[in-house]
């Protein structure tokens, strides 16, 4: 693995995949089961990845029984004479290549071997292939060695039932504690060792693997399961030990909470014990070992578990629960199960598919947002094959029993042994009903909520509410925009245009130390949640007091306080306060220090509060609130986020953290970010004191009007803390509070690392910044301020921090600034922009940029006309993503017609756009691809020059957004497809790229329909943005857009605008150094963006590695923008972000002042580039050696950053010359599509006739999962000739045969119709574009049509128009952001139709939960034959209704008909022909917005049909 | 917040001006009171900007938060904007009547709309605060033990008296003339600011323990080596009392006189004060004023109600455009016509002239004599003024007010027995802390900035303040 170096860290590295297995019913062993695992395997070759080389794989790996006839033929010869079966143990070991180092491991590990009392029966060389390896990879291949062992008899000291599984378990746990302490003991590996089972593995590619080992090709190497895997990692140095399976399980996903699974693995560490390990216990930690994988650590804590003495389906419950905290149906004792649970673990939690197994049983789940695919077949001679796509092992038909999906939170269970296959229903009755979970729970567990609080005195201080504001730095600002309006509304607060105020480290003004951090948030490897409407996963609930020993289940286990959500009111804490059961008593413990100690006292202090949280605890507290409230005027408080996180790691080192839950009763939290902070390094709850007393003198009665006052007012601001906190976790993808908690997910920026290492272990901080004295100096300053100035009248200060204030934070765009650049450019005057750009650079250099603490070195001059010409520059600048919705049409066009005529690129943004504007000057070059998908038609895609696909935006990345219904008149409907009036909801993730190898799947896709259009990703700016950069471009984007986090036009939560993620210089360099190291900056352009705004930031960004240039404020800016911050709210005065005719009348901006802005960049561009002896950009990308650090800081803040990590040089790993580093900076080629030849081509060939002169054609073609996206290039060719009027219905009628892969029927367009016998994978006509689709089961099929899974999960993602037609079950979110297509299906998942705005769905068959969330457009009818839609549906935007409208009922009746026709499906016509029984079974889904929107329209039309008739059967016309 | 949009619906509404014919009859201040509804209205038309250009560089000198008590009277909470301006303003009851409002042409409502009426919104806080009592004095918790000499009371110097006593130090001010106030006693005409607002707010700083030295002319009545002995600071806020003069043929001439002389010998008359060279009357009398500024408006006003026959007013530069002229885009301050209350008075203005001389007869000016003027460029690309040929006028004239502007601070025994350096403009030379060349002595207002506005005036005042408090309070090495 490449070292940390500049600011990569592989520590950031991220890996997805594919999976499966095949096993025997029965358990009997086969030469089949390998064969067809390892063609299982080579099938998921598209879902893994390879190198910059083309040629090394990411790894490939196969975890088989132990083939014992296979190993004792192969040990006779070298004289190792195997016992029976299961009674020797063999251990797959990687060892270093050098001999002496090889020998000196091998001792070693005899020696533990012998100490643990086993015999070493011998080694043998695994023969390996090393021409099927690339260089790189021969060169780093470690010695493969299978060593074995027998047991013999009973080890020392141990419990008699001490399984022989358990003493080489804990072999190998020494083996890898005794390796690590001596040098050459890092190269080894023990890949596994049990007398159960073995894992073949390496860093190899799919197809590699059976070549590579030999004994993958002997036909008596048998066994009755085998688990396979391919990965799919982000970076391109994937160790050989990182490949799965481990030794329990492989995964397809990622684990976001690690960092806290890990932390609360080491705390219980302090209170485990276990009568199978005795005393042996202790040398076993740490269980989850550091710098390893989450898959390979969820593997340490499920081995553990399970030989431990926990079941194997019971160990992977508890790490993964479902989601059962607002689970309507499930029943009680399962509920008890996992709520007894939750006081041993919180969950592992993120997009999981687990395929695992201990030899005998063999098993796989889902996590509860079931994110990842996993389909399954049980065959009628008894084999199980699970895999993370259909179809990925060609099974005879006649020769299916039944075939299946997983679906979310669920498991599916083969023993082996007893021969069985269990469902979830079965296996998780049986773990609920092994103990008495329901009377434990209900005896031990209390309810905070339930306890009287005792009556408590209303406290009272020396001080006025206004100076303890003060003394916390509360700011007027801060009431009016952030609390104020939470205790108003219940919600946190929008604002918009970015945050363009200093860092914390580079403000002048006092900053709380929660301002020096940021927080991370998911992209790419994992997505982000919908925390409103997917609410059903998520959890506030956290569970107080100490922990008992994980490896037992007792009745003292649940004995802690519940809380339902972490804020907590004064009567909450009083209450808190009055519990007296001995173990979970609270004690206080003041978290302050001496003002006239100065600043030595802030650390005496904290080392104190340590001291008295290790003494309460020897007192038997069970609680500790960390608490600032007595601060006064000798007192400081220690900043509440230290406070917390020190005693926190305090008590992690000392093993005591166990017995305590952490409170923060904090006068210095108020945002919502405060809070998640506090509990993300420790805190179970908070007490935000200052803040509800702030928000009960803000809503004082008198002052309140009809605004909530006083418990009403605090409970509306605790509300909106609640939904804050959901939204901060499920930007990270997170769905319980337990799981954030201790997840420690931010990012420092402006800490000093000893800071962060001594007080906040863990936390990414890579510039350095202030240390313990400079955090106290703020904090007295804040302080004397409060209690010292001699303020007559004290107030708070203006703050600034949200809106321009003279007298608060600064701003870059300010008075002066935004002026001179609109006199600027409207005067056509360089000589005034001259003058912006020097008032820009000051104020960047003085006190508010990374970029300004840079300089360049003195190089020669030369002069200005042998530089490149300005138009060679402005070709690289772009415009910012601003969807026609966000801004007017006025606005939005002069910045496409501007950046048409000076030759840069304009973006669409996420609205769609007009069709109209395709092929004229008002085209945007880019077209983005959003999670929402609006108006992203076959037309639109293929009138992009550049595709972008937006992972995450600036202003709020991990978020998705929503356009109120007021907002959409006629013309924005129609480009989005929806209907005016009606809200538009973007969900936070794309609902196809939940990983990694998502992404390279919508890419294929948007390649295949598109293949001239570069594709770009666009990622926001955080620590490890490189290594997922790096994993973007091996997904075979072309370019690479780093946000930054300070731009954003549009509108978004206020923490999000000012507390996440991270300035471009930071994320731009790390991208550039990870993508050099890697070997990968050849393969993409690098954009970066954020509050670009001059020549110099150009040059600086370039020089960071920047091929390209983003600006969204500045243009803004020239077109009249004058930073109003309320683009949310309609009322832009200069026309720009408002759609308000009256408005928009007043918009006075124009292409030319835009064309004068960008070339006025550029000709500084140039002026400097002369300055620095350079002739064309190429030549400074990536040259940080020509920056170095200003050296005088502007102020003692600024003076401790160290940005040497940011100005490391990156090599590339095969290259040692810096001459040779920049011009590998530049090379730049479009990523091959990887698709020539395809099937998608072979069409395109065949349909010439039909696209040339209108013939009719038929085709017939088998397909396989390996087909994927079939279907798109055709219909990308039919949308570049004939628009989204495509060809007539069913010009081009193509038929398969087979398991289709991935995307099938993806944006097919109008005239084209495919129709599939067999099967589909995930993605099934995304984006449908006017095409139709038939999919249907094999005649033959044995198993039940209707009941059987069809097609996967997210079929008819961001579909526009043309029919579906299904006649089988589709997976979980069928339709998900269609706006006008038809479908008719026959069972769905999970989430169905969820954010629908348009089209009709009709479900013949049973939908999963949450059917319709978010859904404000079109209908669905369901055939709720058995009463449950009213308990499955999402009833927050939708009506259920009989279907009585008779425009309805023939829709209805002639939908189910053609799906009779074109599919066959027995169930349509069963339907049919009991029409009218079964008319009474439908219920219509209409979202009530949708309806009244429709009423209106009907109301304003003359036709008496009325519109709601009209429309839907207007609709299916147009299909 | 009310209504988001309400700057669209509603207009601009100021108060009304008492008909001309009434309130030249009387020598009070002649707005008619808004009603508390109708200024509320008007507050709601602030947008609460993201970016308040009315705070800006272009915009409110002393920064008054001026988004935040829109809201607050736009709710209301008339106390609270009392607050909120009284934290960045000493004198908001000034400001709100004789500021020229550079926030107003800085309003990013102009840009579309008519800006919002801030000025007069801060006149009626401040007036309904000292109506309702609120203005109370507010001494310093704390003595810090030092004294400081604040030279002048206008409101340069009466603002970093406020501000220094305030921070708990002996304060003295000390004025020439026998009342506190400076210009706005003396400068300003009554009908723009009743003097008994000046008393109410001189009221409250007496109260708060500032120490007025009235009739003390520093320098000659006290000397320099006295003032060092007693003071531990000195603020020189003397203001810029050298008026520009007119040198052409027939200066000499009774009858022409300088403005300020003027105007302060009517306010002197209305305070039943001795007026040290006599009165100055323009009952009956053709008064030309030279000079186009505020000062001429407020002679134009005084004459009016005086009794003059005529008034007329010249200025040298052309007439500006009726609207913002190009040169100065929004948030600029504009140049454009603005016409004053005096001009509705009756008082003419002719644009592009220049005064070449005055005659008269038995040493009384009779006639003054001009000439026309045009931009004209010259060869080297420099523009000016030339005089246009054979345009040549005469106009009868028995008063004529010199209302030219300032040229700096009087070059007083004070300034040269302090010894601060003056700079090229003949102001006081500080750094921008406020501190001249002496040690100990620091400069604000007209005296160091030259003649500006009120406003400036505070803000130099406040400024100056804080300097000498840190200064104070900061261990002594040397200066």
């Amino acid at each position: 693995m490449t070292e940390k170096q500049g600011l990569y860290d592989p520590a950031y590295e991220h890996d997805a995949c594919g999976i499966g297995f095949v096993a025997h019913i029965h358990g009997v062993r086969s030469r089949d089961v390998v064969e067809k695992s390892l063609e299982l395997l080579r099938n998921l070759s598209h879902r893994s990845a390879v190198a910059a080389d083309a040629c090394t794989g990411d790894g490939a790996g196969i975890l088989l029984q132990i083939p014992h006839l296979f190993l004792r033929r192969v040990c006779a010869p070298i004289d190792i004479s195997l016992p029976d079966a299961g009674s020797y143990g063999v251990g797959m070991v990687f060892l270093p290549t050098r001999p002496a180092d090889r020998a000196a491991c091998e001792r070693i590990v005899e020696s533990i071997v012998a100490d643990e009392g086993c015999s070493v029966l011998g080694w043998r060389d695994v023969p390996v292939d090393d021409e099927v390896l690339s260089g790189p990879t021969r060169r780093g291949r470690p010695a493969m060695r299978q060593i074995f062992v027998a047991r013999m008899g009973v080890g020392r000291d141990l419990d008699p039932n001490y399984s022989f599984e358990v003493t080489l378990y804990v072999i190998r746990r020494r083996i890898e504690t005794a390796l690590r302490d001596i040098p050459s003991g890092r190269d080894c590996y023990v890949a596994s060792f049990s007398s159960r089972t073995i894992v073949y593995k390496g860093m190899l590619r799919p197809a590699q693997l059976t070549p590579f080992y030999a004994d993958l090709r002997e036909t008596d190497l048998t066994s009755a399961i085998a688990l396979v895997h391919s990965r799919f990692s982000t970076n391109t140095f994937p160790s050989w030990r990182l490949a799965h399976p481990y030794r329990f399980l492989c995964h397809n996903g990622e684990i976001n909470t690690l960092r806290g699974n890990l932390t609360w693995m080491r705390v219980r560490e302090g209170i485990m014990s276990s009568s199978r390990f005795g005393a042996r216990l202790a040398e076993m930690v740490p269980v989850c070992g550091e710098n390893q994988s989450d898959s390979a650590s969820l593997d340490n804590a499920l081995e553990l578990l399970t030989l431990a003495g926990r079941p194997l389906a019971h160990a992977m419950a508890m790490l993964v629960p479902e989601a059962w905290e607002g689970h309507g149906t499930m029943s009680v004792e399962r509920k008890a199960f996992y709520e007894y649970h939750a006081s041993l673990m919180e969950p592992w939690d993120g997009p999981a598919a687990v395929a695992f197994t201990d030899g005998r049983q063999v098993a796989a789940m889902l996590d509860r947002n079931g994110l990842r695919p996993a389909r399954y077949v049980v065959t009628a001679d008894d084999f199980v094959v699970l895999s993370s796509e259909a179809g990925a092992l060609p099974i005879a038909v006649e020769n299916i029993r039944a075939k299946g999906r997983l679906e979310p939170g669920k498991m599916l269970v083969v023993n082996t042994t007893q021969g069985r296959i269990l469902d979830d229903e079965a296996i998780k009755m049986e773990l609920a009903s092994v103990r008495p979970y329901r009377r434990w729970v209900a005896e031990q567990r209390i309810d905070l909520e339930t306890l009287v609080a005792v009556e408590s005195a209303p406290r009272e201080y020396l001080a006025p509410l206004t100076i303890r504001q003060r003394a916390f730095g509360y700011s007027t600002d801060e009431l009016k925009m952030v609390i104020g309006p939470m205790a108003d509304a219940g919600e946190e607060p929008a604002g918009s245009m970015g945050n363009d105020t200093p860092l914390a480290v580079l403000s002048k003004r006092p900053q709380l130390l929660s301002s020096y951090f940021r927080q991370m948030f998911a992209q790419v490897t994992n997505p982000a949640i919908d925390p409103i409407r997917e609410q059903l996963v998520m959890s506030l609930a956290m569970n107080l007091g100490p922990q008992c020993n994980l490896l037992e289940e007792t009745a003292e286990h649940a004995k802690q306080i519940r809380i339902a959500q972490p804020i907590l009111t004064e009567q909450d804490i009083d209450a808190l306060r009055g519990v007296t059961d001995p173990s979970l008593r609270a004690t206080t413990l003041p978290a302050l220090f001496p003002v006239g100690g100065g600043i030595e006292a802030l650390e005496t202090a904290v080392e104190e509060l340590c001291r008295r949280a290790s003494s309460a605890i020897a007192e038997g507290y069970g609680v500790l609130i960390l608490s600032d409230r007595e601060t006064d005027s000798d007192l400081a408080p220690i900043p509440s986020p230290l406070a917390m996180s020190a005693v926190h790691h305090h008590l992690i080192r000392e093993g005591l953290r166990w017995r305590v839950s952490l409170v923060a009763e904090s006068g210095e939290a108020r945002e919502v970010s405060h809070m998640a902070l506090l509990i993300a390094y420790g805190a179970s709850a908070v007490h935000p004191y200052l803040a509800l007393e702030s928000v009960t003198a803000l809503a004082r009665p008198e002052a309140a009007g009809d605004k909530p006052h006083g418990d009403a007012a605090q409970h509306r601001y605790v509300k909106a803390l609640g939904k804050g906190l959901l939204k901060i976790m499920s930007k990270m993808g997170i769905s319980t509070l337990q799981s954030y908690c201790g997840a420690q997910l931010w990012e420092a920026v402006g800490l000093d690392a000893s800071l962060v290492d001594r007080h906040f272990p863990g936390t990414p901080s890579r510039v350095g910044g202030i240390d313990m004295d400079l955090i106290a100096e703020e904090t007295l300053r804040r302080h004397s301020s409060a209690f010292e100035d001699d303020l007559v009248a004290p107030r708070l200060d203006a703050g600034g921090e949200y809106q321009y204030r003279a007298q608060g934070e600064h701003h870059n765009w300010n008075p002066m600034t935004i002026a001179k650049l609109q006199h600027a450019t409207r005067g056509d005057s360089y000589s005034t922009f001259k003058e912006f750009s020097a008032l820009v650079n000051h104020e960047t250099r003085q006190q508010s940029t990374l970029r300004g603490l840079l300089d360049f070195v003195a190089r020669d001059p030369i002069p200005l006309d042998q530089v490149e010409p300005a138009s060679a520059i402005t070709r690289r600048f772009c415009t910012g993503a601003m969807s026609f919705g966000s801004l007017s049409a006025e606005a939005h066009e002069t910045l496409a017609i501007a950046m048409n005529r000076l030759g840069g690129r304009s973006n669409s943004g996420e609205g769609g756009e007009d069709p109209a504007r395709f092929g004229t000057e008002r085209n945007s070059a880019i077209k983005q691809v959003a999670s929402a998908r609006f108006g992203v038609t076959a037309e639109y895609i293929v009138s992009a020059k550049e595709l972008q696909i937006k992972i995450s935006q600036g202003a709020k990345p991990g978020e998705g957004g929503q356009l109120p219904g007021h907002k959409v008149d006629a013309i924005i409907a129609r480009t989005r497809h929806s209907v005016p009036g009606v809200t538009l909801i973007s969900p936070p993730p794309h609902h196809d790229i939940y990983s990694i190898e998502d992404l390279a799947q919508l890419i294929y896709d948007l390649k295949a329909i598109a293949p001239k259009a570069a594709v770009s990703v666009k990622l926001v700016s955080e620590a490890g943005v490189g290594t997922i950069a790096a994993g973007v471009a091996k997904a075979r984007a072309d370019l690479i857009l780093i946000s930054g986090d300070s731009g954003g036009t549009g509108a978004s939560p206020l923490s999000s605008i000012m507390r996440a993620g991270s300035p471009w210089e930071l994320g731009l360099a790390e991208t550039q150094q990870t993508l050099v190291i890697n070997g990968l900056r050849g393969r993409v352009r690098l954009q970066t963006d954020g509050q670009l705004k001059t020549g110099r930031d150009v040059i600086v960004a370039a020089m960071l590695g920047a091929d390209e240039f983003g600006f969204a404020t500045a243009p803004l800016i020239v077109e009249g923008c004058v930073m109003m911050r309320k683009c949310h709210l309609n009322t832009c005065p200069v026309g720009i972000a408002t759609q308000d005719p009256e408005l928009r009348a007043r918009f006075a901006g124009q292409p030319e002042h835009v064309v004068n802005y960008f070339f006025f960049v550029a000709e500084e561009v140039r002026e400097l580039m002369a300055r620095l002896g350079v002739r064309t950009m190429d030549e400074i990308i990536g040259r940080t050696d020509f920056l170095r650090t200003l050296p005088s800081p502007a102020h003692a803040k600024s003076g401790t950053l160290d940005l040497s990590a940011l100005l490391h040089l990156a090599m590339p790993a095969s290259r040692t010359h810096p001459d040779r580093v920049t011009r590998h900076h530049v090379r730049l080629r479009l990523n091959d599509s990887g698709q020539e030849g395809g099937l998608n081509h072979i069409l395109l060939d065949r349909a010439q006739s039909a696209l040339d002169r209108g013939e009719r054609i038929k085709e017939i073609f088998p397909i396989t999962n390996a087909d994927r996206a079939v279907g798109a290039t055709l219909s990308g060719e039919i949308a570049r000739r004939f628009g989204s009027a495509g060809l007539p219905d069913d010009s081009i009628n193509v038929r398969f045969t087979g398991s289709a892969g991935q995307s099938f029927g993806a944006f097919a367009a109008r005239g084209l119709s495919l129709d599939l016998e067999g099967e589909a994978n995930d993605y099934v006509g995304k984006g449908l574009s006017g095409g139709r689709l038939i999919i249907r089961h094999p005649r033959s099929a044995q198993f039940i049509a209707d009941q059987t899974v069809l097609v996967g999960n997210t079929a008819l993602y961001g579909a526009t128009s043309g029919e579906a037609y299904i006649a089988g079950v589709a997976g979980e979110r069928f339709a998900v952001r269609n706006s006008g297509a038809i479908a008719v299906v026959e069972g769905v998942g999970d989430h169905g139709c969820e954010y629908m705005t348009g089209g009709t769905v009709v479900v013949l068959g049973r939908t999963g939960r949450n059917f319709a969330a978010g859904m404000s457009g079109g209908i669905a009818f369901v055939l709720d034959e058995f009463g449950e839609l009213e308990q499955q549906c999402n009833a927050g935007m939708v009506e259920l209704a009989p279907v009585s409208v008779s425009a309805e009922r023939d829709l209805l009746r002639r939908l189910v008909e053609q799906h009779a026709r074109f599919t066959g499906s027995a169930r349509a016509k069963r339907e049919l022909g009991q029409w009218d029984r079964s008319l009474r079974n439908f219920v219509a889904v209409v979202p009530t917005e949708y309806r009244k929107a429709l009423q209106r329209q009907s109301d304003g039309a003359a036709a008496s049909t009325g519109a709601r008739r009209g429309l839907v059967i207007g609709e299916a016309r147009r299909g | 917040m009310a209504d988001p949009k309400a700057f669209l619906t509603l207009r601009r509404a100021t108060p009304d001006r008492v008909a001309v014919e009434e309130r030249v009859r009387h020598w009070g201040e002649f707005y008619r009171p808004a009603p508390e509804s109708a200024v509320r209205t008007q507050a709601s038309r602030c947008m609460d900007c993201g970016v308040p250009f009315c705070q800006g560089d272009t915009g409110c000198p002393v920064h008054n938060i001026i988004p935040e008590w829109n809201g607050l009277v736009q709710r209301g909470d008339w106390r609270e904007a009392l607050e909120s301006l009284h934290a960045t303003n000493n004198f908001p009851e000034l400001t709100g009547r004789l500021c020229p409002a550079p926030c107003e042409s800085a309003c990013v409502l102009g840009l579309v709309n008519e800006p919002v009426t801030i000025r007069h919104i801060e006149q009626t806080i401040a007036d309904r605060g000292f109506a309702e009592g609120w203005v109370v004095p507010r001494p310093p918790r704390r003595a810090s033990g030092s004294r400081v000499a604040v030279i002048g009371s206008g409101p340069a110097g009466l603002a970093a008296a406020q501000q220094l006593r305030r921070s708990g130090h002996d304060v003295v001010v000390f004025e020439k003339n026998e009342r506190a106030g400076g210009l706005l006693r003396y400068g300003i005409p009554e009908f723009k600011l009743e003097k008994s607002v000046l008393d109410l707010r001189l009221d409250q700083l007496v109260a708060e323990g500032v120490q007025f030295r009235t009739g003390v002319d520093v320098g000659e009545d006290i000397t320099v080596e006295e003032l060092r002995a007693e003071f531990d600071a000195v603020c020189v806020a003397a203001g810029a009392g050298s008026p520009r003069d007119l040198d052409v043929p027939g200066r000499e001439l009774d009858g022409i006189h300088l403005a300020m002389d003027f105007l302060t010998a009517q306010n002197r008359l209305l305070a039943g004060d001795p007026i040290v060279g006599g009165h100055i009357d323009a009952r009956d009398r053709r008064v030309m004023i030279i000079g186009g500024g505020d000062t001429g408006s407020d002679c134009a006003g005084t004459c009016v109600r005086q009794g003059a026959k005529s008034v007329r007013q010249f200025e040298l530069l052309p007439a500006p455009p009726h609207a913002r002229a190009e040169s100065t885009p929004w948030p600029l301050w504009p140049m454009q016509l603005r016409t004053s209350h005096a001009h509705e008075e009756g008082c003419d203005r002719d644009w592009s002239v220049a005064t070449t001389a005055f005659s008269g007869a038995n040493g009384r000016v009779e006639r003054i004599h001009a000439v026309r003027l045009e931009r004209k460029v010259f060869a080297d690309g420099h523009t000016d003024f030339a005089r246009i040929a054979a345009s040549e006028f005469e106009l009868e004239a028995d008063l004529v007010l010199l209302a030219m502007g300032f040229t700096g601070p009087v070059k007083s025994k004070l300034l040269v027995d302090l010894a601060v350096e003056l700079d090229g403009r003949g102001t006081i030379a500080t750094d921008s802390a406020h501190r001249t060349n002496a040690p100990g002595v620091f400069a604000a207002g007209d005296a160091r900035r030259g003649a500006s506005l009120i406003v400036w005036a505070i803000r130099e005042g406040r400024d100056a303040a804080e300097s000498i408090d840190r200064w104070l309070r900061a261990p002594k090495t040397g200066n």
